[in-house]
Parts: C-alpha cells; structure tokens; sequence
C-alpha cells in the first residue's frame, strides 16, 4: 500500500511514534498493537490515541493486566506471523514480563537454529525528570542490552522516533524500543519521505574537537544544551547520539574520540554497570593511545531512584555533566 | 467429573459427577442456566452474572481433595471398557486397527524412553526427562490433534512428539548438548520442548488469539504440570484465553510430582476446579487411560474449534520414574506408591483390552517387539552418531538480522583460534 508522503513541521515525538505506528497499521495488516489502557484511552501518554477507532479492537488490543501475559502471548502470535507492537505502561512495570523477554522472546530465535523469527517490539516509556511517583522514572536499558538476541534503541528527537519505530517493527529480530518520556512532548520536524539512515547507527548532532559526549535517548537534549553553555567559555564540544544500545556503534565513537581525544558518556541509568560502563572499556580498548583522559561517566547513582524532588539531584543535569566535562579537560 | 463453565455452552452430565454431592449441585445450579450450546464465536464469560460465577465457584471449592473426584474413564485398569455417555461419542468409530495403533504409539515410545534413558546412563546423553507411566497421557491427547493444530510442550512431551510425527532423535540433541532446541517447530506444528516451568502456556494462547484472527478452525494445545500450575504465567494464560476466547487447551499432566513436591504443595483444590475461577470448563481425566485422554481432548479441541475458547483437561497419571536422570526420588517417596500406580499402567491395561476383545493376536505382539527393538538400535546409533557442533554455532542465529557485536566476537574468536594453527600448523 503506498504511503503518501508528508513533512510535519512540528510535530510532539508522542505524536510521531503515534503517526508511526499509524502507517504500520496501514501497511502491514499484521501489525498488532497491544498492552493496558491502548485502546480507547490511547495509551497513559496518548501515544496510541485514536489508533483501536480507526483500527478496530482487533489490531489495537487492550490486554488484561499481565505483563508477562502481554509479552508472552505477543511471542505466540510471532509465531503465528503478527508482529506484534506491545506497550509496557511504564519502565518500572517492566519486570513482571522480563522472565518472558529473556528467556523466550531473546532466545527462541536461536534454539529453534533459525527456523522461528520473532519480531515483537517492546515499547518501554522510560525515564525520569516528569515529577512521578516510584517505578515511574527508571532507566533500565542495561538490564536487557546484558541479553543477546535483543536490539535497544531510543530515539531522542521525534523524526528519529518516527522512523526508528518503522524499522523496529519491519526488524525480523526483538526490539526493545525505549522511549524518552520526558521528551514526550518535544516537538521537531518529521518528513515521511525518507529514512534518514540505519536503526542501528549513531549520529553527531553537533561537531566539536575538545571533548566528544555521548548520550542516548532524554540526554541528547540535555548534551546540546552542555555544549551550547561550553561554547561560551570557549570549548569546542562534539556530541553523539547513539541512537542504539545494542548494538551499540562503537566505530562512530571511536571516529569521534580519535580527533578529540576525551570522551563523557551521559545517561539516566545508574553508572555502576551501565552503558557508559562498556562504552568506556571498549573504547578505551580501541583508542588507548588517542585518549588524554580517562573515560568519564555521568548518570545515575547507586541508589533507588529517589522521590520526586529529589530527582533534579540524582538525575544528570547541565552543571553536573560539565563538571565532568570540566574534569575531563583538566587531564 | 467436570466443572462446568462459567461461558454459555452446552449443559453436561458427568457420570463420574457422584463424586461428593457439594460438586453435584455445582454442576446442577450452573448447568440448568444454560439450555443451548452456543457454537457461536465471541461468545465470552462475561454473559455470566458474577453472583453466578461466585455461587459455582464456592461450591466447586467445597468439593475440594477430600471428595476425591471421579476420573473420565473408558478403559479400567482391568482393561474393561465402560461406558460414559458423554465422551463415548468421541471415539465411538474407534477401529481395532486404530486401537493397535494407540498401543503401537505408547510401546514405541515407552522404548525410545527407556532408550534415551540407558543413553544417559551411558554417557551419551548429558541429562533426560524420562516420560515413564505418562505414555496414555500424551499418545491419548496427541492422537487427539489435527494436523493443521499447534502443540507447545514442555520438555517431557516425547510421546506428542512422537504422534506429531517429529522424529524421535531430533528430541535428543539438547540432552547430548549439540543444540538447544533445533527442530523446525512449523514443520511439525510442534513447537520448541520449552524448559523454563508454565512460559509456554502463553505462547499457546497468543498463537491461538492469531488463529481467532486469522479465521481459522485449528486449535492450539498447551502442555504443562502440576508444578506449573503455580506459575503465574500459567494463571496469566487462563486470563488471556478467557477473555479472548481463544481456541486452545490445556492439558496438564498431574503426574503427582513436582521433582521432589507432591501436588499438596501446590494446590488446595483438584486442579482441574481451576478452570471455573476463570470461567471456562475444567475437567479430570484418567491420564493412564488412553482411550478417554484421546476422547476428552477430542471434545475439548472440538470446543476450541467451535469458538468455545479454552478448556482445561486434567490428565491424573504419575510419574513412575525420576524427574530426570539427575535426580533421586527415594529421597521423597515410597515404593508402596509407585506399586499401586504399577497396577494402573497404560500400556498393560490397553493389551488387557486388546487382548479380551481379540483385536489383537501373538504376531501382533511380537512384530511390536520386534519394531520396538529396532526403534532403540535406531535412537542409539543415530545418538551416537551424532556430531558435536561447529565452534562457530554459538554465534550462529543469536539475531535474525545480524548485530555488530556478535560479528566481532565471532572475528575475534576466529582470530584466537586461527593462532593456535600458526603454533600446530607446521
């Protein structure tokens, strides 16, 4: 079925994923969306709104309230041939379906040798800085980039969740799709035209030669804004947008480390064996001699996530990266 | 006997329902409040009133262990066959060849076992999950199937394997350690052994909910234990395919034991009263009989193929050997019990029947064994036979599209294995 193609000038990344899933539906009838309060409701951030109206009950499917239940018959019908689009209401909710997700859904590919594909998304709003109560903010990216035979993503602008959500759904493989939800409501341009490039790519979206910051996902924001406030003291900030935790594009941040020589990776998630963890090793692996300063790393730290006003302390923010970035330089 | 269901169908009278008049009355109070079986689709639980579905509940429960509940009986450990007017209908055109082909099934299969058995005991195999005493079980409800049906095991189906037609040695490459899986799961409409407790009961229920969609008349059944029965995904299931009214069964197999926990440790109530709770029919089958396992499923299937949705079958039967060869059931149960489950063999009971209604003479018997005999050398060679995997298979299939990182483990591992043969490689 041809799509026609639009620009949305401004557009809420909400609305984009929402637009997103929109065209799966129309393109693929065996596209299926599944998960709590989808349906009428339109999803806790609308994000599914108006799709079970033009879609029906039997694409846009309310489910009862089991995550693993969700996930777990979302596997059933991937073998039936739907590919299967499951919303998990909040990061926090997660765990419930994270047995079927490990152990089936990221494995079955390779215990039947090949013979069964599983394409399932698994849409995981996550992160914090929106004031919500506990299990409501967490990041926990790490916990399933540990898996193999899962892709992460998370887009941080709504033209990446745009098309990031349309090569997640046409991906043969499980993909857990982590979705910034404190940029919600960010708006940007989004063309349906053309896919800006592969799923799995990172992207610079700000050239520097001091010091390259790598995030993913709500943090790219807060980067730019780093490297705006760093400019004007005179520092020359390059920042990545890695797009994909796993796989993860170690060439794009080595070809960036390389001509700065210093690295920061930034992320929501608690440091301790987060991403920036392998970023670091693996880097400092490939560009030992390039670097002139030790890997550094901002997120969360080793605690629960705290209560809502304490989260502005426990979440990065603009002085606390460029602190780091600031250390950084001092090597 | 049966619990009736909460969804509009068709009133039953069990003639095991003597069991405890509280279960009677259950079946009677709800029973009365439907005069119709409805084959109609999306015909869900939700008909029913919660006041009803509370009234049978409370009773269904008061009926609980104590009461000791019939079993759906055709064929008696004497090998007699008695009647029962609600699943005779099922297999009434059974024919003596068909009834010798049960028996053939359940022989073969007990020997592949007892095959598959020696082989670990022999080094050839890491680990089996032996089926002994489950043969009726599993031929019963397997022969049950349609071609066109979907099967999601556990890792004891070997003989619903065996009736789907997957050849038996394909089941051993996990328990050598060759693979982890590794059959085609659409070949056979067989889907992976799966080995972590109860997860599969939901694949089975999202498969059917894509049957539903997909406008077909195939049913999907779903094996599982009464050790499962705790898992929450197994509830999780009941719930899905309840409220979806999706076209698959359940069919445990109470075989008593739960590695070392009796079915006391999971339950307070016959498994199969379950299935009330979530509003669709439950009913116990004497799992050691092969007869009413093929009938009971037959019906149950015919159900989810009418758009009746789920049923759970409870098949009571035991497991006359080990959890598996790791482990030791001396240290948890006697021989006494094992003894009285002896009397009640599957295998025996159905060469009674065969043999009083002389549907089956000594060549028949005798060409078995020699069959039986033959299958075991096959099993055995092709084990041994069977090769240990390429190094490179452990990056093999980990993604469907490839992933950078799998890519450069797999160079670096190549690279450390090539150095080996600069050291050798004169």
């Amino acid at each position: 079925m041809a799509v026609e193609t639009v620009t949305f000038k401004n557009m809420a990344l909400a609305k984009a994923i929402n637009e997103s899933l929109r065209r799966a539906l129309e393109t693929d009838p065996k596209v299926v969306i599944m998960g709590e309060d989808v349906g009428k409701l339109g999803g806790v951030f609308r994000v599914t709104d108006g799709l079970q109206k033009d879609f029906g009950e039997s694409r846009v499917i309310d489910t009862p309230l089991a995550e693993s239940g969700i996930v777990g018959t979302a596997i059933g019908l991937a073998l039936r041939g739907y590919r299967p689009v499951v919303e998990i209401q909040f990061d926090g909710f997660v765990f419930p379906a994270y047995d079927q997700i490990v152990t089936q859904l990221a494995k079955m590919h390779a215990r039947s040798l090949g013979k069964v594909k599983l394409p399932v998304v698994v849409r995981i709003p996550y992160g914090g800085g929106i004031g919500a109560v506990e299990h409501h903010s967490e990041s926990p990216e790490a916990l399933f980039a540990h898996v193999a035979g899962l892709k992460i993503v998370s887009p941080s602008n709504a033209s990446d969740a745009y098309w990031m959500m349309q090569q997640a759904i046409q991906s043969d493989d499980p993909v857990i799709f982590f979705e910034p939800k404190r940029r919600y409501w960010d708006k940007a341009e989004v063309s349906t035209e053309a896919i800006p490039g592969p799923l799995h790519k990172a992207r610079v979206v700000r050239e520097g030669t001091d010091l390259t910051l790598v995030a993913y996902g709500p943090m790219v924001k807060l980067c730019q804004e780093v490297a705006d406030a760093a400019a004007e003291e005179g520092r020359s900030l390059e920042v990545l947008d890695l797009r994909s935790v796993s796989p993860l594009d170690f060439d794009s941040i080595q070809a960036s480390v390389e001509k700065t020589r210093r690295l920061v990776v930034v992320h929501e998630a608690p440091v301790f064996f987060g991403s920036g963890a392998e970023i670091a090793a693996r880097i400092t692996e490939r560009c030992f001699y390039h670097l002139e300063a030790p890997v550094l790393r901002v997120g969360g730290y080793h605690a629960p996530y705290p209560p809502a006003r304490l989260e502005e302390e426990y979440l990065p923010g603009l002085d606390r990266v460029l602190d780091a970035v600031d250390r950084s330089l001092a090597y | 006997m049966t619990v009736e269901s909460t969804a509009p169908r068709k009133p039953r009278r069990s003639a095991g329902s003597k069991a405890g008049s509280t279960g009677a009355e259950a079946t009677d109070a709800t029973g009365t409040q439907r005069t119709t079986r409805t084959t109609a689709k999306k015909t869900t639980a939700k008909k029913a009133t919660p006041a009803k579905r509370a009234a049978g509940a409370g009773k269904a429960t008061g009926a609980a262990q104590t009461a000791g509940p019939e079993l759906v009986q055709l064929l008696t450990p004497e090998g007699e066959r008695v009647k029962n007017a609600e699943y005779d209908g099922y297999v009434a055109d059974i024919t003596p060849e068909e009834l010798r082909g049960l028996y053939r099934d359940m022989v073969l299969t007990r020997r592949f076992d007892a095959e598959a058995t020696s082989l670990q005991r022999q080094g050839e195999l890491g680990l089996w999950a032996s089926l002994l005493g489950q043969e009726a079980a599993q031929i019963g409800s397997g022969r049950a199937t349609r071609e066109d049906d979907y099967v999601f095991p556990t890792y004891r189906e070997h003989g619903v394997a065996w009736c789907r037609g997957v050849d038996p040695t394909n089941l051993l490459g996990m328990f050598r350690g060759v693979n982890n899986g590794g059959w085609d799961p659409n070949g056979n409409n067989f889907h992976l052994y799966t080995i972590v407790i109860g997860s599969q009961t939901l694949h089975a229920t999202g498969y059917a909910m894509g049957v539903a969609k997909d406008g077909a008349d195939s049913a999907v059944i779903a094996y599982f234990g009464d050790g499962a029965s705790s898992q929450g995904d197994v509830a999780e299931s009941f719930t899905f395919s309840a409220v979806y009214n999706a076209p698959v069964v359940f069919f445990c197999q109470n075989n008593q034991w739960a590695i070392s926990e009796p079915t006391e440790k999971q339950t307070r109530v016959p498994l199969y009263q379950r299935a009330q709770g979530y509003g669709f029919p439950g009913v116990r089958v004497d799992g050691n009989d092969v007869l009413a396992c093929l009938a009971v499923t037959k019906w149950a299937l015919e159900r989810a193929r009418n758009g009746e949705g789920p049923t759970l079958v409870e098949a009571y039967t035991y497991r006359m050997g080990a959890h598996t060869t790791s482990d030791d059931p001396t240290r948890y149960r006697g021989d006494e019990e094992r003894q009285s489950w002896e009397a009640k063999d599957p295998i025996l009971r159905l060469r009674r029947h065969l043999e009083s209604s002389n549907h089956a003479d000594e060549g028949f018997f005798a060409e078995l064994e020699a069959e039986s005999e033959a299958l075991g050398r096959r099993v055995r060679e092709a084990v041994r036979a069977m090769p240990d995997p390429d190094h490179f298979a452990i990056f093999e299939n980990v993604y469907a599209d490839g992933h950078a990182l799998v890519d450069e483990e797999r160079a670096q591992f190549a690279a450390y294995q090539a150095s080996f043969a600069d050291v050798e490689g004169v």
